[in-house]
């Protein structure tokens, strides 16, 4: 197999402190719950993420994983219980240090380029040498004209990836951003991920896919209808889980 | 139908001729609907913008009023800028009545709310695909609109062509407030149904292909330029 991987991807966003976004955390959720429709979808969960590393969040569909990406994220408000960064409310300041790359790789109708100069712009102006070497380091150069709709899946997921790391984040959020890539493309969006872990970027992760976890996560977070089982370190989770639930998960089986 | 045959050939001369009168015209008329075109597409595709964005108390009010406003009759809009431009109207001090200035404020009127209605439907539809995005990036209300707009530029593209389809069909409002006025407010529509009154079918029909001649040439510019698009991915 061919390798695909960017030859340098450690550079992706430039130069960061490692322990720029340390003053984020602990991130803290309180009882936090969510419903729509008359469903409460998540059931007051307690948890609590420290700075550095990368959290796996793992569960079967519909256990509420993304859902609870997105109020992390602060893209849906909690029907009660809190999110606190640092012992800090969300709020728009909080946001703009995070990115996230979702399961859909959102592509702007433009090219490759624009789209990096997009958010570029958005947090303070173009600047093409650091536009081209992003692209570069994410392996997209020579589609820097391309239309951004025409790349391949694969490609389209790491300009995702790209785009959301030229804002330079202190936390990128994933939802399952591999779940329709081959295996070629699902490394380079992990060793494009570790880069960004290494420099200091917090990194939260959903995927089903248990060699992934493995290779990213430093803890793992188990959620099952809509609750936190467990939160382990990842050594720990795939030796032993705790809940039978998980292990029932990790063993291949259907839970309802 | 051999008078029918006679004026095509009539119609045809005059265009060839490139005919002094035809050419005055033709170019009034473009001059007002693409003036209007410019005026409403200016003010439709922000406020279209705006609708597929905001969210506002009455904005469902608001949408179906645009929407329905959609099929405003041009007599009525003709009546109303009439009453506003006349001498006795709050606008009357500024004489605008039976002028090409007083037909473009009637077109735009009358293209305003189908800029508006069917720019916010495309632009929402883009929303809905960017909204999340956009959101985890924190982009501003008025950064998202321009965004939208300009990824939407195709589409729109073929919004403004209704709208300018509309405004040169028109005949109702322009003759209200232009009043056909030879050499001064007489537009293809306004000719063609002056000169079919008085039974000089050759002068009208020639108008009527020109009219058509343009709606055919800009209908398949836009849409070769919507298929290069499309085949790029920008569409």
């Amino acid at each position: 197999m061919p390798d695909l991987r960017p030859a340098n991807v450690v550079d992706l966003h430039g130069e960061r402190d490692a322990a720029a976004g340390a003053d984020l955390f602990p991130l803290r959720l309180s009882d936090l719950t969510y419903q729509a429709g008359g469903n409460v979808l998540i059931k007051g969960i307690d948890l609590s993420l420290g700075a550095g590393g990368a959290t796996v969040i793992m569960g079967p569909n519909g256990a509420g994983k993304s859902l609870l990406l997105r109020l992390m994220h602060g893209l849906l408000e909690p029907s009660g219980g809190t999110v606190t960064w640092g012992g800090k409310a969300m709020s728009e300041d909080v946001r703009r240090r995070h990115a996230m790359v979702f399961q859909r790789a959102v592509m702007l109708r433009r090219s490759v380029a624009a789209n990096i100069d997009f958010v570029l712009r958005l947090r303070g102006g173009t600047d093409k040498a650091r536009r081209n070497a992003i692209l570069e380091h994410a392996g997209l150069a020579a589609h820097a004209d391309q239309p951004a709709r025409l790349l391949s899946g694969g490609e389209q997921q790491r300009l995702a990836l790209a785009r959301a790391l030229a804002t330079n984040p202190d936390v990128l959020f994933l939802d399952e951003p591999t779940s329709n890539l081959d295996p070629a493309s699902t490394l380079v969006i992990e060793d494009i991920t570790k880069a960004a872990r290494d420099r200091g970027t917090r990194i939260i992760f959903i995927t089903h896919d248990m060699g992934q976890a493995r290779r990213l996560a430093d803890d793992v977070v188990f959620v099952h209808r809509g609750k936190v089982l467990e939160h382990t370190p990842a050594q720990a989770f795939f030796n032993q889980p705790a809940s039978p639930e998980a292990a029932d998960y990790m063993a291949g089986k259907i839970i309802l | 139908m051999q008078d029918f045959g006679d004026a095509f050939l009539t119609a045809f001369k005059l265009l060839i001729s490139a005919d002094a009168d035809l050419m005055e015209i033709i170019g009034l008329s473009l001059r007002v609907s693409l003036s209007a075109l410019f005026a409403a597409g200016l003010f439709g595709l922000c406020a279209g913008a705006g609708l597929a964005v905001g969210r506002f108390p009455g904005r469902g009010l608001v949408l179906v009023l645009v929407n329905s406003m959609m099929g405003l009759p041009p007599v009525v809009v003709g009546l109303i800028v009439y009453m506003l431009l006349s001498n006795a109207g709050p606008l009357g001090f500024m004489g605008l009545l039976y002028s090409p200035t007083a037909m473009i404020i009637a077109q735009a009127i009358l293209i305003l709310p189908i800029i508006a209605a069917l720019s916010r439907q495309v632009i929402e539809d883009l929303h809905q695909e960017y909204a999340e995005q956009f959101r985890s990036l924190c982009v501003p209300t008025g950064r998202m609109m321009i965004e939208l707009l300009w990824d939407a530029r195709y589409s729109l593209l073929t919004v403004l062509l209704a709208g300018l389809g509309r405004a040169m069909a028109e005949v109702g409002a322009v003759i209200i407030v232009g009043g056909n006025i030879n050499h001064l407010t007489r537009v293809m529509t306004t000719t063609i149904a002056l000169e079919t009154s008085k039974g000089d079918l050759a002068m009208a029909l020639g108008l009527g292909v020109v009219l058509l001649t343009i709606a055919l040439t800009i209908n398949a510019g836009v849409m070769a330029l919507n298929a290069t698009a499309k085949r790029q991915a920008y569409a």
